[in-house]
């Protein structure tokens, strides 16, 4: 199943720092937070993971690192400059490689930013989340509006790409209101933002607040309404919509992110880091330990926290393949699919529901000279659970 | 026992409309006799079901023997029969009846003489039986005695004199029961050397022991260890236990003419056991069998579907235990498009099928799915033929058919006069014609003919709810008449759901479409596509609704790289759709139907 018999599949690089100052009422991330962090402990388990990896691996094209959390501007810098040089040295590095940073805007990690870039961070992602303070305070955020822009001044001076994200549809937001506040973000940045509505995840202190009707979230319809609007803002503003709810002018795009999306190989280090891995009897699924004591402990043991090391069987491929990709604007690529997958796209799919998709405009083929896609339309990828659901076989 | 003379035995079954508190007396006859203790007591202590206990009524007649020492001296032995009081288990006080030589006919004094107590006596009265009144609940503030004791003689028109005034919840003038019992019941008579003769009443499937049969010995004795023959069948088996109710299961030697009791038989073949049937001795039989019971006929039909398909066997088997525990319910193999493999079921009316239901869902363990009652219509076709029908489905094209004659029933209806108006309004929509508008006191006693496929449709229901719970109803079938009828077909995405179809009087036709298509817009959840929900006659589309598809349903949030938890959700999702339903190209949960199906 591999895509090339003589070039080993490029891989990207994913680094999972799993400490936060606080828990935040809705995250469902791994993230954990301690009063003291033995940053050597784990920047050197993460160091020996990435080695651990790299030698089963070998020696293959690197598209991108992303360090990502948790809070990984927490982390010593001088960590992740010892893994930027550690995986330039494992891999071979794409000219341009992008690195990109999650960081929080409080003034603390701002602070730290030029570390950061010394570092050899290229890119960085900032979870401004509002713009209101309000609202920061009621998704329990430790900084304020003003230190958000703030930080977004520092990095913008720092760093070449900056992005940052956003939660709406929040609890009694207007469309008037959102419509406010995601214009005044868009004179803030001006190539990339992650636009995320509220999700009220399962174990979060948000799920039991909601259960017990202590707010609630808009209907369909409202949520809807706001999502369309979105589009439409960042549109005008020239981000376009490149996936359900990523936003950039175009070129701009999170290479990173885009990696997984269009369901490449990717190395997931840290606890409880997922990865995506072609190996000599086909495509893997990793993940190491999701406590990051145990973890540590794991790697200093054995070299890896991995748990789990499965091969994906044809259909799983075939399905992650299709709902990673149809969350794009640009869709799926036919040859890469089959290449992929080893199955032809249309076999994946039940031919009713793609007949009466296409007709109802939710799916859409483009036909190039080279290639043949399927994407979902804007108003499919609105709906873009309950088609993958009918869709997918 | 074996040696109670028959002198010296009372049966007698507790007959009364619903809640006027026949278990309840039961309760203080078990206690007055010593048969429980005070801790072994509860609230309604026959009522074993779960149903029962939950609802507060009693599904299936019991039977306790109780011993009670009277004044004159002699220690007596009472076979005691409580039944049901609501009109869909009449089958149940019918057998009882023909088991014993007595009724107590319990009144409520602060509620009078309801419909259920005229159907009730009339029924012990056919049966030759000797009537006690009992006055119930004189303990309530409410409560007129005498009042209730002249109308017991002016609407039922039997002597109430003598009826015993007494309170079943404080346990007042219990004595002046039992006394009654022993003075005013005639004994059972029956010669025991004669050929065994012993009526089947009823039968159970024990998980542990299998089938038991419980029986009243008519004439001759039967003991442990001999060879019976089921007359019916002619199957014979070995007695391998002999006992008892009292109230709990007690082995004896043997009964005698008279007395009622349970035999085990080790019986494996379920269908060998029916109610009614004569059991005798195999040895020496009885040249003749008893005249058993008129069958029941079912007047209301149903499909009864597993949701899982694979359960059906298991359906099948649970359906013939069940039956032998109640044999006023039928059931046959069928099958439809839209549920797959399952049994068209007979019933006596609507509450029986929702008890029926629940009792295979919480006895068997199964997950069904009902489709809508339909009563049974008489078909007869242009070529001449003729045929029940009770199931919309197999309604031939209109081209095809002569005629179609729906039943008929006649009902009676007390109610106070307050309610009145509502009351009558409801019937003559429902086309009822008023036969008889008496008056007893306050309140009113209406006798109307009505369509019974009108009172299958939520009639019941409405009557409670119009009379704030205080309309009593019973009906008795009359006759079939022509009738405008037609099939109303529900059509989803332009697929008909057969389960849903029905037939109704051409005049009720459209709104009934309407309202059923406006229940599933509710009921079935926007999904990827929109849904057109069409009511038809034929060809014609009589009633439309439109549900829209969702108007979003995306995770817009990061998931980084897991992507195995995107497609675990996914997997979960393709997992529910087994619930599901494919009409074209949407898929609509089996709950929708259900619960449209549940609605009336
Ligand atoms: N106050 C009062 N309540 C009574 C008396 N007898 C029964 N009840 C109440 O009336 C209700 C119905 O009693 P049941 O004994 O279940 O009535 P039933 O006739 O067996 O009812 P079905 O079997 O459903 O027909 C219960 O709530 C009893 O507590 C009585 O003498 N006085
Ligand atoms: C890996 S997370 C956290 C990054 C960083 N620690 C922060 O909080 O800024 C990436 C983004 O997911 C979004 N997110 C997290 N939980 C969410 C939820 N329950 N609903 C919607 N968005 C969520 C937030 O916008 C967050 O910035
Ligand atoms: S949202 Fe970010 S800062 Fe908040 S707990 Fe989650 S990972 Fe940590
Ligand atoms: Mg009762």
């Amino acid at each position: 199943m591999r895509t090339h018999a003589q070039s080993e599949p490029s891989v990207a690089l994913y680094v999972h720092w799993p400490f936060c100052r606080s828990k935040c009422p809705y995250c469902d991330f791994n993230s954990h937070v301690r009063e003291r962090i033995d940053q050597t402990r784990f920047a050197a388990a993460l160091r020996r993971e990435l080695a651990t990896e790299a030698a089963a691996l070998g020696r293959r094209p690197l598209r991108s690192i992303f360090f990502g959390g948790g809070t990984p501007s927490l982390m010593d810098p001088q960590t992740t400059a010892d893994l930027i040089a550690d995986a330039r040295a494992l891999f071979d590095a794409e000219p341009n490689l992008e690195i990109t940073l999650e960081a929080n805007p409080t003034s603390v990690e701002a602070g730290a930013l030029a570390a950061f870039a010394q570092a050899g961070v290229n890119r960085i992602s900032l979870g401004v989340q509002s713009l209101d303070d309000a609202a920061l305070r009621f998704l329990g955020r430790e900084h304020s509006a003003t230190q958000a822009v703030a930080a977004l001044e520092t990095a913008r001076r720092l760093f070449g790409r900056l992005s940052f994200d956003l939660i709406y549809a929040r609890p009694g937001q207007t469309l008037a209101a959102w419509r406010s506040e995601l214009d005044t973000a868009l004179t803030l940045v001006s190539d990339h933002l992650s636009l995320y509505q509220l999700t009220i995840e399962p174990g979060t202190v948000f799920e039991g607040a909601a259960r017990r009707g202590l707010f609630a979230l808009p209907d369909e319809d409202a949520s809807a309404a706001l999502y369309e609007q979105t589009a439409t803002v960042a549109a005008r503003h020239g981000l376009a919509a490149y996936e359900v709810s990523n936003y950039a002018r175009p070129g701009c795009e999170s290479r990173h992110n885009l990696g997984y999306w269009r369901y490449q190989d990717y190395i997931g280090i840290g606890p409880g880091a997922h990865g995506r891995l072609t190996r000599a009897d086909g495509l893997h699924a990793t993940r190491r330990h999701r406590a990051p004591e145990p973890w540590a402990e794991r790697v200093e043991r054995t070299g890896s926290g991995t748990t789990h090391d499965d091969l994906l069987s044809q259909q799983d491929c075939a399905r992650e393949m299709l709902l990673m990709g149809l969350r794009l604007d640009e869709g799926i690529d036919g040859t890469h699919f089959a290449a992929r997958t080893g199955m032809a796209l249309e076999d994946a799919l039940d031919p009713a529901i793609l007949r009466a998709a296409l007709e109802e405009d939710y799916l859409a083929w483009s036909i190039a000279p080279a290639s043949t896609r399927l994407r979902a339309t804007p108003s499919g990828r609105l709906r873009l659970e309950a088609l993958l659901g009918a869709l997918v076989l | 026992m074996t040696d109670t003379p028959l002198s010296l035995i009372r049966n007698f079954s507790i007959i009364a409309h619903i809640d006027h508190g026949k278990s309840t007396l039961a309760d203080r006859l078990i206690q007055a006799c010593g048969a429980l203790t005070a801790r072994e007591m509860t609230n309604q202590v026959l009522d074993n079901m779960d149903i029962e206990r939950e609802r507060g009524i009693t599904i299936k007649a019991q039977t306790v023997r109780l011993t009670y020492p009277a004044k004159d001296g002699n220690t007596y032995v009472l076979n005691l029969m409580d039944t049901p009081g609501h009109v869909d288990f009449a089958y149940e006080v019918s057998r009882s009846l023909a088991a014993c030589e007595g009724s107590l006919l319990v009144v409520d004094a602060s509620q009078g003489v309801e419909a259920q107590t005229l159907a009730n006596v009339y029924q012990a009265i056919d049966a030759n039986h000797e009537i006690v009144p009992i006055l119930n609940k004189i303990d309530l503030p409410a409560a007129e005695p005498e009042r209730v004791r002249a109308q017991i003689e002016d609407v039922i028109g039997i002597p109430a004199d003598d009826a015993v005034g007494i309170s079943a919840k404080t346990g007042l003038n219990i004595e002046g029961v039992l006394e009654a019992l022993v003075t005013r019941l005639p004994p059972p008579t029956g010669d025991a050397t004669a050929p065994l003769q012993a009526l089947l009443v009823d039968s159970w499937y024990d998980a542990y022991l299998g089938v038991i049969i419980l029986v009243r010995i008519m004439q001759g004795r039967l003991k442990r260890g001999d060879k019976i023959r089921m007359m019916a069948s002619g199957a014979v088996y070995a007695v391998d236990q002999v006992g008892v109710f009292a109230p709990r299961m007690v082995p004896v030697d043997d009964l005698g003419p008279g007395e009622m009791g349970y035999i085990n038989a080790a019986i494996k073949t379920v269908a060998d056991c029916n109610v009614g049937d004569t059991i005798t001795d195999d040895r020496r039989p009885a040249t003749q069998a008893l005249a058993g019971f008129k069958p029941s006929i079912p007047v209301v039909w149903c499909g009864l579907y597993p949701i899982d398909a694979d359960d059906f066997e298991k359906l099948r088997d649970s359906l013939s235990k069940l039956r032998l525990n109640d044999a006023s319910f039928h059931y046959e193999a069928e099958t439809s498009a839209a549920l797959g493999f399952g049994f068209r079921c007979g019933f006596l009316g609507l509450l029986h099928l929702e008890i029926i239901q629940e009792r295979l869902s919480r006895e068997f363990n199964l997950d069904l799915i009902a489709t809508a009652p339909s009563v049974v219509y008489r078909l007869y076709r242009t070529n001449g033929g003729m045929e029940e029908l009770h199931n919309p489905a197999d309604m031939p094209d209109s081209s095809l058919i002569e005629k179609v004659e729906e039943p008929w029933i006649n009902a009676t209806i007390m109610v106070p006069d307050d309610y009145l108006g509502p009351v009558l309004s409801l019937c003559s929509e429902r086309r009822g014609i008023q036969k008889d508008l008496t008056y007893v006191g306050n309140r009113a006693m209406a006798v109307y003919r009505l369509p019974l496929n009108e009172v299958v449709f939520d009639f019941y229901d409405r009557l409670k709810s119009i009379s704030r719970g205080y309309a009593s109803f019973d009906y008795q079938m009359d006759d079939y008449q022509e009738s405008d009828l037609v099939r109303i077909s529900i059509l989803v995405n332009q697929e008909p759901v057969d389960a849903l179809s029905f037939i109704a009087h051409r005049s009720a036709a459209e709104s009934r479409g309407r309202s059923i298509c406006a229940k599933l817009k509710e009921l079935i959840p926007r999904q990827l596509f929109k849904i057109a929900i069409q009511a038809a006659i034929g060809s014609r589309v009589i009633a439309r609704e439109t549900i829209g598809a969702l108007s979003k349903d995306v995770t817009a949030k990061c998931y980084g790289g897991d992507i195995s938890r995107k497609r675990k959700l996914l997997e979960k999702q393709k997992e529910g759709k087994k619930r599901m339903r494919q009409f074209g190209k949407v898929e609509i949960p089996q709950s929708a139907f259900l619960a449209a199906l549940k609605m009336d």
